[in-house]
């Protein structure tokens, strides 16, 4: 790499919902460039760690740094304006707006002309697969189609890092292996960092620079795709009872 | 014949109506409001037209417009604290500033009604056979049908009206994507207020007289059609809002003239009838749920 990437970093956060400790003292770095997996059994803290990262929650005690600024208490927008942005288990598009629209007024938000929200959408929607969609309403797109509508939103706002939540479910084998493709091109045509979460565990382990594992709301382990394969206490509290 | 004439009135009551709805619509689609006080901006644009009574209406139009869109933009500002308070306090809110507008206005200018007086040439009719036609029905068909296309390209064709549908459609995930919330909130109002100000000026030829209850009346309507339609999607609130204004004038001419105080128990016993059989609004798609 010739540009020394930022990094989206977390530092011993924590997350505790009226006594109940959701995520315990997890510390998680996404450099840009990187695609991280997060795996882990449900109710191990995934979602809680977006919400924290998103500014769709905050830590009880811990924080966030983006790119060199303390982040922690920005609100969503403006953390999808500085460049990090994430997307919805089950999609959340706007079921009212076309496919088309829900792209360009996540473009119109961060500030972009309507020249470049249209055109952006347009190779967004090229880039998903979802050009013959372009005019359909969301609300009547299959829910696979959502769910990567999902995904070609959140890059509309041309972000730096992204945080993307079980966006393959719903997605047949072809279409997944597409999906990594599209992954990997985020991350080396438009440098940007990706963490994943994703229950789909060939796709994480083909696509991933490096995993994290959250077992209890706590890092179980963190390492290559090939350490996370091999490592024992991972299999016994997750890869072993999906992947069989 | 007779029958044409009570269709051309009727469709003119119901683009009247219809603004009104549409204005009651915007709001609730932006945040999920039901604004009680949205008729206290046809009285307070009334009570202005009464107190400009002689003026250039050239003075007095714009006037009133500025006013109304001055006090909905008001109204935004006071609600703005509760966007994310429970529903029944924020309805509760909307009816506190109604009943205070109301009576001030009572304080101020007591319950008899006074004259609004403006564009008294529109209550004239012409005779095309046997139908008279006043030119208000015209202008007012005129005026609703290109204010909701006016309305209707705003929002497919403009920056801000995308986002307003955005935020319509889920304001939580709108926001979180950057849309300015602030912004679109405030759009609404000012547009709505629009909405309010032409609805007043052609409600004058059949209502001359405003009293403090003048805006209540005409929005306890709308907001009823804005139900009957389906609240959740603008057209489907618009078009009840224009069915209620329909079916008040229809009912009012069929009504033989002795009969025409049970207008009121005629219509609300077809609203309850209508809304027993489709609660989730008259011309709302099936199984659409809390979606604009």
């Amino acid at each position: 790499m010739t540009e020394r990437p930022g990094s989206l970093h977390a530092t011993a956060l924590s997350r505790t919902y009226a006594g109940v400790r959701a995520l315990e003292g997890v510390t998680i770095t996404v450099r840009r460039h990187e695609v991280i997996g997060l795996i882990g059994p449900n109710g191990a803290g995934k979602s809680t760690l977006v919400n924290l990262l998103s500014g769709f929650d905050f830590p009880t005690s811990g924080s966030v740094m983006l790119e060199g600024f303390d982040i922690t208490t920005w609100s969503a927008h403006r953390r999808v304006r500085s460049g990090l942005v994430r997307t919805f288990q089950h999609g959340h598009a706007f079921p009212g707006l076309t496919a088309r629209e829900n792209i360009e007024v996540a473009a119109l938000g961060t500030g972009a002309a309507r020249g470049v929200a249209a055109r952006r959408a347009t190779e967004l929607l090229e880039l998903m697969g979802l050009a013959d969609h372009s005019n359909a309403e969301a609300a009547t797109l299959p829910h696979g189609d959502e769910r990567l509508l999902g995904v070609a939103r959140a890059l509309a706002t041309m972000p730096k890092f992204v945080l993307l939540d079980e966006p393959a479910a719903g997605l047949n084998e072809d279409e997944i292996s597409a999906f990594a493709d599209i992954i990997k091109l985020v991350r080396d045509e438009r440098n940007a960092g990706i963490l994943l979460i994703e229950h789909n565990v060939p796709l994480v382990l083909g696509v991933c620079d490096r995993i994290h594992v959250l077992d209890q709301g706590e890092t179980l382990a963190e390492g290559s795709p090939t350490e996370i394969r091999n490592h024992p206490a991972v299999a016994d509290a997750y890869l072993g009872a999906t992947a069989g | 014949m007779r029958y044409v004439q009570y269709f051309i009135d009727a469709v003119a009551l119901g683009s009247l109506y219809s603004l009104v709805a549409l204005g009651i619509g915007l709001i609730f689609g932006v945040m999920r409001l039901i604004n009680l006080a949205q008729g206290e901006l046809l009285m307070v644009g009334g009570y202005t037209l009464f107190a400009t009574n002689g003026w250039s209406v050239f003075v007095r139009v714009p006037l009133v417009l500025l006013v109304i869109v001055g006090l909905a933009l008001l109204m935004e500002r006071a609600f703005r604290r509760l966007r994310s308070a429970a529903p029944a306090t924020m309805l509760v809110m909307t009816f506190a500033v109604s009943f205070l507008l109301r009576s001030i206005a009572q304080k101020r200018w007591s319950a008899q009604g006074k004259s609004m007086n403006i564009f008294s040439g529109l209550s004239h009719a012409f005779t095309v056979g046997q139908l008279r036609i006043r030119y208000v029905t015209l202008v007012s068909i005129a005026v609703g049908g290109v204010l909701l296309l006016g309305v209707n390209l705003f929002l497919n064709r403009t920056d801000i009206g995308l986002q307003m549908r955005a935020v319509a459609s889920d304001r939580r995930i709108a926001q979180a994507l950057g849309v300015r919330t602030n912004r679109v909130v405030v759009t609404a109002f000012a547009l709505s207020g629009v909405l309010a100000t032409a609805a007043l000026l052609l409600f004058v030829p059949q209502r001359p007289t405003v009293t403090p209850d003048f805006g209540l009346q005409i929005a306890i309507v709308a907001l009823i059609g804005v139900v009957v339609g389906g609240m959740d999607r603008l057209a489907p609130a618009t078009f009840g809002g224009f069915s209620i204004g329909f079916a008040n004038s229809m009912v009012f001419s069929l009504l033989p003239t002795g009969q025409r105080v049970f207008l009121d128990s005629v219509l609300y016993g077809l609203v309850i009838i209508v809304l027993l059989l489709r609660p989730q609004g008259l011309f709302q798609r099936e199984r659409q749920t809390t979606r604009v």
